[in-house]
């Protein structure tokens, strides 16, 4: 057993017992980030705070909330919003936050593509972010179910059939899925657990992971400059903290980022007090109706894009367009055939690739929730093949890139 | 700088994607309706000015007080709320003490000389199968003095306009068709607080035949109301109110003929139902956003002081 000696403080004690000093260097005062950032790399601190409060807020709402087709609704709409203290609050933050997250997750997904940070060593920190994407894509669907509005009933009902595998008519996935012929009670508890345990428990460790992933390789830079962690920082120790080129995590980056956080929460909840409607369609508030089908069925904003990939196309090859759009982000690393990390804007046509994807994206989201009418359904088909191309395409682009 | 461009951009594409899947995609999906401020231009105005005395012994003849009850004055059909709908054609006939208030002058008159006309339900019925509540076939005198006299008897008698509540001009103009659960209102009136479960049952019981009646004259049993102002929003409530046709062709919701203080008022009910906290919100963010920009305040300078060994 080591030794102890008679601790001179609570720290010290806590010290010789579970050496939080070395904890301390190891996770912040020695853990190195570059110099050259910007605001954009405060948005994984802005997610871990989104996610908290989703966290929080969810726990409040679960001691109210009744997982029952019969009540599950009112439990909802009258118990947390009127007879709650403050249960008003806690449902629009945990509904606004749930749809925020999206954006700030493409936000955040869309500066690694910038910046090239999931290549050269970043592989996993883009497959774990990638994993995050789909836990996060089933808590919130999950997380729709709940309310047991005709938008949980109706979308549930659309997206479980996508199970059936369109042509191969396996309805007995269907079933299994729903665990009846129809969205009902046993469909309901089960996103509940999902909701509340399984995917959030999944959350968790998969963001572990992630920040493990960002460990050896260090985040990345704004102009995908290399260089030497161990000279930078003996450098910054040795009291050159203007020459260097790194800095500590806590408290140098830490302030910035809690800055950014600070502005963040500004805008977080004005749309919550203000601006919440996005957060909660109205069709959600009229009580689940296996007999009435809504005139408009649609998901939420952020699955629209691959919603709309799945809409213009015939039933089968729609669902293989679908699943192309799922699995394709993870791939990218793989697909992108330049060794340079730089920014997009300095790689050539792959500053095209890149703006036209984001443009793409944002067509298809808006053709989404469009009704598939007319021009509305011509602009869809047109962004989903150039969606398929665009990808189709990134693997020759970049082999044609010159080396940095 | 360069970090205010690259904010520049991500606002950019952030609000082109929620201009067009949230303002644009509801505005094609929901084509506007524009209000008519509850003209009811489609009415005649009234041409004769009525007399409130002579419109009394006109109302009192022209049998009004048969089905309807007017609690101000003390006429009571002795009827309960199940009996009366039962007796009446479907649905309870509503208290006529505020009618005055509560609803158009114009549509007042018109709905006397010929209900299905005013509510905007004719597709629905024709002699064979006639409206409920029968049109007034004039007192022997000239008919359109007598209507604008039980026009004015009806507006003498009604409590003016600050003293109609919210609650009551819902009750009256939907609430005998419409439930509002949220605010503990069945179509037979606001459920009372039982002692005994099998009075309460017995309670239920009724409402349930109630509404059988009211889905047997209507088609369909008309929706509970209670989450409707989140689910609809004000605005196509005020406009379906006062014209149900534009919004849902031969749908068998009538015309209700309310005035626009009314509807305002049925609106304010729903959101109470609906919204409830809509002022604690309002006060409460006040707070919050004080408190947030003091952080904000704190962070930056917090920042500025790391950042000034480091650059
Ligand atoms: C005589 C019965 C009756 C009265 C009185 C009545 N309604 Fe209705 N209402 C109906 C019926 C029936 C429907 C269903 C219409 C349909 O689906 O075609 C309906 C539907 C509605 C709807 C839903 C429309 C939609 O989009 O589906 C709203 C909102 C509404 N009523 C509001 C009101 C309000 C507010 C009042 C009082 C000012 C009122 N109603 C008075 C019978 C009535
Ligand atoms: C045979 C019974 C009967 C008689 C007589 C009768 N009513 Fe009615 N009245 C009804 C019924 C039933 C309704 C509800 C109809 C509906 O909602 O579809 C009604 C509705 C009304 C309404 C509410 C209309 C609205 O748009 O909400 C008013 C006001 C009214 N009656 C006034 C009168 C007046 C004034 C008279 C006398 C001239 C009269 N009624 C005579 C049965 C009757
Ligand atoms: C919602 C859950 C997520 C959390 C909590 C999270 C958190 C973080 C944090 C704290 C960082 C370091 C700081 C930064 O660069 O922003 C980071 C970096 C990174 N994340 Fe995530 N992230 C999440 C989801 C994702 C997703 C969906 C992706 C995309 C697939 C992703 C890809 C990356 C990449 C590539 C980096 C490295 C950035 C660089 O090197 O510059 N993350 N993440």
């Amino acid at each position: 057993m080591a030794h102890f000696e008679k601790a001179k403080s609570i720290h010290d004690w806590l010290d010789q017992r579970l050496a939080i000093d070395k904890v301390n260097k190891v996770m912040q005062t020695e853990y190195w980030i570059p110099k050259n950032i910007n605001f954009l790399w405060a948005m994984g601190m802005v997610l871990v705070i989104t996610f908290m409060m989703l966290l929080v807020s969810g726990i409040f709402l679960l001691m109210y909330y009744q997982p029952n087709i019969a009540t599950a609704f009112d439990s909802v709409n009258y118990t947390i919003m009127r007879e709650v203290e403050f249960g008003w609050l806690w449902r629009h933050v945990h509904a606004v936050a749930a749809s925020v997250v999206f954006l700030i997750i493409y936000i955040h997904m869309f500066t690694g593509i910038y910046y090239g940070s999931y290549k050269k060593g970043r592989e996993m920190i883009w497959i774990s972010g990638m994993l995050l994407f789909v836990a996060f894509s089933a808590e919130a669907f999950s997380g729709y179910m709940l309310p047991w509005g005709q938008m949980s009933y109706w979308a549930g009902m659309v997206i479980t059939n996508l199970f059936s595998l369109g042509s191969l008519e396996m309805n007995g996935i269907v079933e299994w899925i729903r665990g009846d012929y129809v969205p009902a009670q046993a469909f309901l508890t089960r996103f509940f657990m999902l909701h509340v345990l399984l995917v959030p428990l999944a959350i968790m460790a998969l963001i572990g992971i992630h920040f493990a992933a960002l460990r050896i390789p260090h985040v990345n830079n704004q102009d995908g400059d290399e260089f030497d962690y161990d000279e930078e920082s003996a450098k910054y120790l040795a009291g050159d903290t203007k020459g260097s080129k790194v800095i500590r995590f806590a408290n140098d980056f830490l302030s910035k980022d809690l800055f950014v956080v600070a502005v963040y929460l500004i805008f977080f909840f004005y749309l919550v007090f203000w601006n919440y409607g996005f957060a909660m369609d109205p069709v959600n508030f009229d009580p689940a109706d296996g007999l009435k089908t809504p005139a408009h069925i649609y998901p939420e904003w952020y699955f629209l894009w691959s919603y709309e990939i799945l809409r213009p196309f015939s039933k089968d090859i729609g669902l293989m367009a679908f699943g192309f759009a799922q699995v394709i982000f993870v791939l990218l690393p793989f697909l992108d055939r330049s060794p340079n990390v730089a920014p997009a804007n300095r790689r050539g046509p792959f500053a095209i690739w890149f703006w036209l994807m984001i443009v793409d994206l944002i067509a298809l989201t808006a053709m989404g929730k469009l009704p598939p009418e007319g021009i509305f359904s011509t602009i869809g088909l047109y962004a989903a093949v150039t969606f398929i191309a665009l990808w189709v395409a990134l693997p020759f682009i970049t082999m044609m890139e010159k080396k940095k | 700088m360069k970090e205010f461009i690259i904010l520049g951009v991500v606002t950019f594409f952030s609000l082109v994607t929620y201009y067009l899947v949230e303002p644009y995609a509801h505005h094609v999906m929901h084509p506007h309706v524009d209000s008519k401020h509850f003209a009811y231009a489609d009415l005649p105005a009234l041409e004769k000015v009525g007399n409130a005395e002579d419109g009394a012994n006109t109302f009192m003849a022209g049998g009004c007080i048969g089905c309807h009850n007017v609690e101000s004055i003390g006429m009571m059909t002795g009827m309960d709320a199940l009996a009366s709908a039962q007796a009446f054609g479907g649905v309870n006939p509503p208290d006529l003490s505020n009618a005055g208030t509560i609803y158009d002058e114009k549509f007042l008159a018109d709905l006397i000389r010929n209900p299905a006309h005013a509510t905007m339900v004719e597709h629905k019925f024709s002699d064979v199968k006639p409206h409920p509540m029968p049109p007034f076939y004039g007192a022997g005198g000239d008919m359109d003095q007598e209507v604008a006299d039980i026009v004015a008897y009806l507006k003498s008698i009604a409590k003016p306009a600050e003293e109609i509540t919210p609650a009551m001009a819902y009750n009256n103009a939907c609430g005998r068709c419409h439930s509002l659960k949220y605010e503990g209102w069945t179509q037979m009136g606001e459920k009372p607080n039982f002692k005994y479960k099998k009075d309460e049952l017995r309670y239920d019981a009724n409402v349930l035949e109630y509404q059988e009646g009211v889905t047997k004259y209507m088609g369909k049993l008309p929706p509970d109301l209670s989450m409707y102002y989140k689910s609809r929003g004000a605005h196509f409530i005020e406009t379906f109110i006062e014209d149900p046709q534009t919004h849902l062709a031969g749908t068998a919701m009538p015309r209700v003929g309310v005035t626009a203080d009314s509807a305002e008022k049925i609106v304010e009910h729903l959101a109470d139902s609906a919204d409830t906290k809509r002022v604690e919100r309002e006060s409460i963010a006040k707070n919050v956003m004080i408190y947030l920009l003091i952080f904000t305040i704190f962070a930056y300078l917090w920042k500025r002081q790391v950042w000034k060994e480091l650059h």
